[in-house]
């Protein structure tokens, strides 16, 4: 995983709450055994129609929105299904932070995992995003804050582990490979634990 | 918090299992006891272990099954698998947990199901537990007073190599339930009825604890569908404190101790449940005995109205898009709405208890021939024992399709699926956009309210069909 520092970039803009899992990344696509390759897939069935033909009025299929790595997102983002295939979709596809006023708990660490940034804003600050499609803007993960089309900012907040993980490149596992000694406390110190060995 | 202030059934699953409490800069590493896998969210992360050069660290503490891409038809006697990469998964699974030593429940072992029915009937989940699974649904095995809860598939890596996983500390909800499920009502409609008031954000950032008496009063198989949705009103974990319905349900189950070994774990299981005092960070309560079979109308599980009730005039875009979608008219009720599909199955209602329930609705009758009847066992031994009670025969003289077990038509990654624009009434959890096929649509249920779709061809009221 690279680090994450900041990201400068346009936005483009989804605005409907409560996207879920199953529209980042249709279930049939995930018969894979690979994290990669799966930016073709992203929002599948929104990009494309049913001849899979893109959908020239969806949003991410817009001339402007070619290269944009900020996707600003409705309420909710995320919700639904574990599946970690969709980070690696929107990774995949190009992007590098998605700004929503809450995003669902287990997509949200899933994202940071994969060096995606979970940016959740004060609805205020996301009506003017939302309204804005397609702004250049500027996520400083360090500061923790977003620069707005008037030339304010916002700030979000992400768990200092987080955050660090994100800065630093390096994810949870190095941490609790790390800490196998107190691990092996722990089983030592728990019956059931030892028990069930 | 000290071991003498009084604490919710939650906050000592989570003090027993802090290998590492939170420090300044991380948070808390929280112990797994159980840890469930199946095909489609562990072969990244046996990848990585391999990429890594790691092992995995107790074999002993996880368990694998197939589930969701697997074929529920065979051909000849041979597992009819949609395609080369769908068949691929399995036997990658296959290969990673033989490298491995973790037991696997294959197509067409006694023990194998969706992962979330056959967690408990292998008394793997008990009170108490730390229970997680790539998967969602995990929040089902709440059931039983486990804080069980699906994880992403880097996680899983996390957990096959060091058996835990790093956890902030969720906060904790309470929801209060009182009253009583009235006749044709089951604990699929109570669990639609909370998310329609709730809203399917409510439980962002908490563990939900339900309680009060008409929890209590349910048995455990409708326990374990109200936990299973818990994810929809957007909590990782949904549980239930432990009683004496919770033991009776676990005793002589093939992974709980008999005997001594077993009244030591009951005693042990007693002082689980939430102290009196104790609080929660947030309280809900809701009324379950004004609740009539509930219907979903829209594309998520909070959009649903009772099945009497008119389809609400739509309150926001995303309604208006939703209702769009679904081609339903607001105004008038969902009644009579023309079934192409009806779905008995998931993890949400594929027990045995769902299947007698639907059986007693198609007992005698037939279904409408323009209606698809598609029955999905929860697991290998649901679907015995409904042979053996003759379930089985009832669906199919029903003009059902009784299939093998798997997630089959709730996610149609195995080739059950909707075509565009046909709606489905299904038992299952999600009514997202393209859950069950892509364009399909796909209204929430209860088994019987299924059942009886089945029999009018349309969306209809069980209630009738339940009078003897
Ligand atoms: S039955 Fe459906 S919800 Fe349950 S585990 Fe399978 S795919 Fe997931």
């Amino acid at each position: 995983m690279e680090p994450v520092v900041r990201i400068a970039s346009r936005t483009v803009v989804l605005p409907a709450d409560n996207v879920d899992t199953d529209q980042i990344i249709p279930a049939r696509f995930l018969t894979g055994t690979r994290t990669d390759g799966l930016g073709d897939s992203l929002f599948a069935d929104w990009r494309r129609d049913g001849a899979g033909e893109l959908r020239p009025d969806f949003p991410l299929n817009r001339p402007e929105a070619q290269g944009a790595r900020i996707l600003v997102a409705g309420a909710n983002f995320g919700c639904g299904s574990s599946r970690e295939h969709a980070p690696w979709a929107l990774t995949d596809y190009g992007f590098a932070a998605v700004v929503s006023p809450s995003i669902a708990d287990i997509f949200k660490g899933n994202a940071v995992r994969n060096g995606l940034v979970p940016v959740e804003i004060a609805p205020s600050a996301h009506r003017e995003l939302l309204a804005r499609p397609g702004t250049e803007i500027v996520i400083d993960v360090e500061a923790g804050t977003v620069s707005l089309p008037d030339g304010g900012s916002a700030r979000f907040e992400l768990p200092p582990f987080a955050r660090r993980c994100l800065l630093t490149g390096r994810g949870p596992l190095d941490f609790l490979l790390e800490r196998e000694p107190a691990i092996l406390r722990y089983e030592q110190g728990h019956d059931d634990v030892a028990a069930a060995r | 918090m000290t071991a003498e202030s009084p604490r919710t059934l939650f906050d000592k699953i989570w003090d027993a299992h802090e290998a590492v409490p939170a420090g300044p800069d991380h948070p808390a590493v929280i112990y797994v006891d159980t840890h469930l896998i199946h095909e489609v969210t562990s072969p990244q992360a046996f990848a990585l272990l391999r990429e890594r050069g790691l092992r995995v660290r107790r074999p002993d503490r996880t368990w694998a099954t197939v589930d969701h891409s697997i074929p529920t038809r065979f051909v000849e006697g041979r597992p009819a698998f949609l395609n080369r990469a769908t068949r691929n998964q399995v036997e990658t699974l296959e290969r990673n947990c033989e490298e491995h030593g973790i037991p696997l429940y294959r197509m067409g072992d006694p023990g194998q199901g969706i992962v979330h029915v056959i967690g408990p009937e292998l008394g793997l989940t008990q009170p108490g537990r730390t229970i997680v699974c790539g998967d969602s649904h995990t929040s089902t095995h709440g059931a039983f007073g486990a804080w069980a809860f699906g994880i992403g598939t880097t996680e899983v890596a996390q957990v096959l190599a060091t058996q835990c996983l790093l956890q902030e500390r969720p906060r904790t909800l309470g929801i209060e339930i009182s009253g009583r499920l009235g006749a044709g009502v089951s604990a699929k409609d109570l669990i639609l009825g909370v998310i329609r008031r709730f809203g399917v954000a409510a439980g962002r950032g908490h563990v939900i604890e339900y309680r009060g008496a008409a929890v209590r009063a349910l048995d455990m198989e409708a326990r374990l569908t109200l936990c299973n949705m818990s994810i929809e009103a957007g909590a990782r974990a949904g549980l239930i404190a432990p009683d004496e319905t919770t033991f009776e349900y676990l005793e002589g189950k093939e992974h709980v101790p008999s005997g001594d070994g077993f009244a030591d774990l009951v005693a042990r299981w007693s002082r689980l449940p939430t102290d009196e005092d104790a609080a929660f960070d947030r309280l809900l309560s809701f009324d379950a005995g004004s609740l009539e079979p509930m219907v979903t109308w829209g594309t998520n599980p909070g959009m649903s109205c009772g099945i009497s009730e008119a389809v609400p005039a739509p309150a926001d875009a995303g309604e208006r898009a939703a209702l769009d979608y679904m081609g339903i008219e607001a105004g008038r009720p969902l009644l009579g709405r023309p079934a192409d599909v009806v779905f008995i199955g998931s993890c949400t209602n594929a027990r045995i208890s769902d299947l007698r329930a639907a059986a007693r609705v198609l007992a005698g009758r037939r279904t409408n021939p323009a209606t698809q009847l598609l029955v999905v066992p929860g697991s290998a031994k649901v679907r015995r024992q409904a042979e053996a009670e003759g379930l089985d025969e009832v669906f199919r003289s029903a003009g059902a399709e009784w299939r093998a077990p798997g997630c089959s038509m709730c996610i149609a990654m195995n080739g059950d699926r909707l075509s565009p624009k046909e709606l489905a009434v299904s038992t299952s959890n999600r009514n997202f956009e393209g859950r069950q096929g892509p364009g399909g649509r796909t209204v929430l249920a209860s088994p019987v309210t299924a059942a009886a779709s089945a029999l009018a061809g349309a969306v209809a009221d069980p209630r009738p069909f339940l009078q003897d």
